[in-house]
C-alpha cells in the first residue's frame, strides 16, 4: 500500500506530465499542420455580404438578382479573382426590414464580410445603410429606388446603383408628354402604402403638378393586397383620363391583369415596373408606358454577350435585378482591384472621384460625389402590338435612351435643391 | 351617387365573398369532421393554380379548370392517408404543426419546380371584359366564378343533405361514437371529405388564376382569409361559413369605399368584434366554455 502511495504519487505525477506532454506535441503538429490552411483561408477569399429579398412581394426580383450576381462571382473567379484572391459572395434572403438589419450586422461582425451589396426593398435597404453607418463599412445599394435613401436618409457609406424615383418618373414622364397624357389631363394614381410608394407618388405628383396634369384621386394600397376589384371600381367611378400607378413587385402585375380583366377604357402607366412584373402580367394584359433601369433588348456589345450567356445559363432571358447585380459586382472588384485594397475608406474615394465604370450600356456609369448616385441612361417601354411577340418574354417594346445622347446623363437625376442630401 | 357607389361595392363585395367561400368551405369540412386544422390548406390551393395552369398548356382552359381540382383531390387521398390520420385523436397543437410545415415545404417544393418568379396564366379571350347590369359595372369572368361558385356550393349540400353519403357525414360530425356504434366506420367518409375539401381550394387556385399572381407563396396569403372567414362563421356551421365568406367580402368593400387604407384590416376588426361578442362564431355550435 504505501509503496503503492509512492510510486502512485510518481506514477500520477508522471502519469500527468506524459499526458501533458502527448497533448502539447499533438497540438503542436496539428497546429503546424493546420496552421498555413488557417493562415491561407484567412486571406484566401475576398467575404461579400449578399442580402436581397427571396420571399415576400419583392421574392421573384431578387431571385433574379442573386442569379446574376452568382453569374459575376462565377466569372471574376474564373478569372483569377480580385487580387489574386477568390470572392465569396454569402448571398441571404433579407425577409423585412428588421432581419435585414440584423443580418447585415451578423455579416460584418461574425461572418467576415468585408463589404455588404444587395437589396431591392427601399425600407430594408434604409436598415441596412443604417448598420453599414454604424460600422463604418461600405454598402453598396443596388436595387432599391427610393429617393429618401440618397436624400435626406443618406450616408457616406452608401453607393446606389439603380435608379431613383425622380429618373423613373422623368423617364416614363417624357414618353407620356410626349403621347399628350399629361397636360389639362385628370389623373387617377394608385400608391403602394410603404417607403417606396410614398416616395414614387411624391416625385409623380410634383412631375404631374410641373407639367399641367391635375390629381383627382390618390388611393394607398397595402403591399399585401391581391384583389383589386374595389380599387377598380372606384376607378371607375372616377373616370380619370390617366391611371398612373405607384406600385411596386407583384402588385403590379396583379393590377395590371384585373384592369385588363375589367375592360376599362382608360389610359394606364406606372412609374415602375421591372420586367419580371411585366413578363408575369403576360401578353394582352400589360399595356401602357412604363420606365426600365436596363432591358435585354439593348443594343450594345456588352449587354447582347450578357443577355446570351445568362440565356444559356437559365433558359429565360434576364431581367433587369439581374442585370444591376452582376455590373455592381464587377464594379466592386474593379475598385478592389484599382486600389488594391478591400479598405472601406479607400473604396469610398475611388467612386467619389466619379470613376467611370461599363456598365453595359451606351453610355458609362459613374457615381456621383455629393449624393453616392450612380449617374447612368434609362429606358420608357410599353407593349408591341397584339401578335408581334415571339415568345411569352418578346411582348415588350423597349424605346430609346434617356436622356438622349447628346443630353448630360445628369439631367434626369434630382439636382441639389431637389435633393437634400448632406454628409 | 355616392349610394350607388356603395351598393357597387356591395355587390362585388358579395362576388368575392363567394370566391373566399370555395376555399372556406373546404376548410371548415376538414375541421368539423376530422377535428383536424388543416393549415395546408393554403398549399392545395397554389397547387390547383399551378396544376391549371400546365393542364392548360395542353388541352386549354376548360379542362384544367375541370382536371386540376380531380389531380388535386387524388393528392388529398395520400395527405389524408398518410399524414392526417395520425392526428384526429392527437392533440390538436400536433396537427396544426404538422399541416404548417406541409405548407412550408409545399411552397418551397413548387419554388423548386416552377421558380421563384410569377407566372402568367392567361384569361381565355371571350371571358375578358365588363357587362353593365344598369349602372353596376361587373367583370364577365367573375360572373362566372360566381357561378361556377354557386353550382359548387348547391352540389355540397345536396350532397350534404340529400344522400345516405351525407348523412353518415352530417351525423360524424355530430355524433361520432353513436355512428361507430350503429357499425359504420367513418373512415372513408372522411378521406372522401378531405379529397372533397381539397379539390375545392384547389378549383379556387385554378379559378383565380388568371386574375391574380400565380407564385409559391399564393398559398400564405389566402390561407389567412379562409381562416378567418371559418372563424368568423363558426367551426363546424355549413351556413355560417357561406354567410361569414360573404359578409368578409361586404365589409371589406365598404371600407374600401369610405376608408381605403383600412380595407385589408377590416376583416381582422370583424373578426376581433365577433369573437368578443359571439365566440361560437356567427351560427357555430356553442362552446361551453365561453359562454
Amino acid at each position: 500500500m504505501t509503496n503503492d502511495k509512492k510510486d502512485g504519487n510518481c506514477s500520477i505525477a508522471s502519469e500527468s506530465r506524459r499526458k501533458i506532454i502527448k497533448a502539447g506535441a499533438t497540438v503542436a503538429g496539428a497546429l503546424a499542420l493546420g496552421f498555413p490552411a488557417i493562415v491561407r483561408s484567412q486571406s484566401d477569399k475576398i467575404k461579400i455580404g449578399h442580402l436581397t429579398p427571396l420571399t415576400g412581394f419583392l421574392g421573384a426580383l431578387g431571385a433574379y438578382a442573386q442569379l446574376g450576381i452568382k453569374m459575376a462571382e462565377e466569372e471574376i473567379n474564373r478569372a483569377g479573382g480580385v487580387m489574386g484572391r477568390q470572392l465569396d459572395v454569402m448571398s441571404e434572403d433579407s425577409v423585412n426590414p428588421a432581419t435585414a438589419s440584423t443580418k447585415a450586422q451578423r455579416m460584418l461582425e461574425r461572418d467576415g464580410a468585408t463589404v455588404l451589396m444587395g437589396e431591392i426593398n427601399s425600407a430594408s435597404a434604409l436598415t441596412i445603410m443604417q448598420v453599414a453607418d454604424r460600422n463604418k463599412r461600405l454598402f453598396m445599394q443596388i436595387g432599391a429606388r427610393s429617393d429618401a435613401l440618397r436624400g435626406k436618409n443618406c450616408n457616406r457609406y452608401t453607393f446606389h446603383v439603380d435608379i431613383p424615383v425622380t429618373v423613373m418618373v422623368n423617364a416614363a414622364g417624357q414618353a407620356l408628354l410626349r403621347d399628350g397624357l399629361v397636360k389639362g389631363k385628370r389623373i387617377y394614381s394608385l400608391t403602394a402604402d410603404y417607403l417606396f410608394g410614398h416616395d414614387l407618388s411624391k416625385a409623380a405628383k410634383n412631375f404631374f403638378a410641373a407639367n399641367g396634369g391635375t390629381h383627382i384621386g390618390d388611393e394607398l394600397i397595402p403591399t399585401d393586397v391581391t384583389d383589386f376589384s374595389p380599387y377598380l371600381l372606384k376607378i371607375r367611378q372616377a373616370k380619370p383620363d390617366l391611371v398612373a400607378t405607384n406600385l411596386a413587385g407583384n402588385q403590379v402585375t396583379n393590377f395590371v391583369k384585373q384592369y385588363a380583366e375589367f375592360g376599362l377604357p382608360y389610359a394606364i402607366a406606372g412609374f415602375n415596373l421591372n420586367t419580371a412584373d411585366a413578363w408575369a402580367a403576360g401578353e394582352g394584359n400589360l399595356a401602357g408606358i412604363w420606365p426600365t433601369v436596363w432591358h435585354h433588348e439593348l443594343d450594345t456589345p456588352g449587354s447582347k454577350a450578357f443577355a446570351a450567356e445568362f440565356r444559356k445559363k437559365h433558359n429565360q432571358p434576364p431581367e433587369n435585378h439581374a442585370w444591376i447585380e452582376y455590373v455592381s459586382l464587377k464594379m466592386m472588384a474593379q475598385a478592389m482591384n484599382e486600389t488594391k485594397s478591400t479598405d472601406t475608406e479607400k473604396l469610398i474615394a475611388y467612386f467619389e472621384k466619379q470613376t467611370q465604370f461599363d456598365i453595359l450600356k451606351a453610355r458609362k456609369g459613374y457615381f456621383r460625389s455629393w449624393d453616392h448616385q450612380l449617374i447612368q441612361e434609362a429606358y420608357p417601354f410599353t407593349v408591341k402590338p397584339k401578335g408581334q411577340a415571339k415568345d411569352k418574354w418578346d411582348f415588350l417594346q423597349f424605346g430609346a435612351a434617356v436622356p438622349a445622347a447628346n443630353q448630360p446623363l445628369e439631367i434626369i437625376n434630382p439636382s441639389k435643391d431637389q435633393n437634400t442630401c448632406v454628409f | 351617387m355616392q349610394l350607388l357607389f356603395l351598393l357597387e361595392q356591395v355587390v362585388n363585395g358579395l362576388v368575392l365573398g363567394g370566391y373566399y367561400l370555395l376555399i372556406a368551405l373546404g376548410l371548415s369540412l376538414i375541421f368539423s369532421v376530422g377535428g383536424v386544422v388543416n393549415l395546408a390548406h393554403g398549399a392545395f390551393y397554389a397547387l390547383g393554380a399551378y396544376a391549371s395552369l400546365e393542364i392548360a398548356k395542353y388541352l386549354g382552359f376548360g379542362p384544367a379548370l375541370v382536371l386540376s381540382p380531380l389531380a388535386v383531390s387524388l393528392l388529398g387521398i395520400l395527405f389524408e392517408r398518410y399524414l392526417l390520420r395520425r392526428f384526429y385523436t392527437a392533440d390538436p397543437i400536433l396537427s396544426l404543426l404538422v399541416t404548417f410545415g406541409l405548407a412550408m415545404v409545399a411552397e418551397q417544393v413548387i419554388r423548386m419546380i416552377w421558380g421563384a418568379s410569377p407566372l402568367a396564366a392567361a384569361m381565355p379571350a371571350g371571358f375578358k371584359g365588363q357587362l353593365m347590369l344598369g349602372d353596376f359595372m361587373f367583370s364577365r369572368y367573375r360572373l362566372f366564378l360566381l357561378a361556377v361558385v354557386a353550382v359548387v356550393l348547391t352540389g355540397l349540400w345536396l350532397l350534404l343533405n340529400k344522400t345516405s353519403f351525407g348523412r353518415v357525414v352530417r351525423a360524424g360530425i355530430q355524433r361520432p361514437d353513436m355512428v361507430a356504434a350503429l357499425g359504420i366506420r367513418l373512415q372513408p367518409y372522411m378521406t372522401a371529405v378531405v379529397m372533397l375539401g381539397v379539390g375545392m381550394a384547389a378549383l379556387a387556385g385554378a379559378l383565380f388564376a388568371p386574375i391574380a399572381v400565380v407564385h409559391p407563396a399564393m398559398g400564405a396569403e389566402i390561407i389567412i382569409v379562409a381562416f378567418v372567414v371559418v372563424v368568423i362563421g363558426g367551426l363546424g356551421s355549413f351556413w355560417g361559413v357561406v354567410l361569414a365568406a360573404l359578409l368578409v367580402g361586404v365589409v371589406r368593400g365598404i371600407t374600401i369605399h369610405f376608408v381605403p387604407a383600412a380595407g385589408e384590416a377590416s376583416m381582422y376588426v370583424l373578426m376581433f368584434l365577433v369573437l368578443l361578442f359571439r365566440p361560437r362564431g356567427l351560427l357555430g355550435e356553442r362552446i361551453e366554455k365561453f359562454e
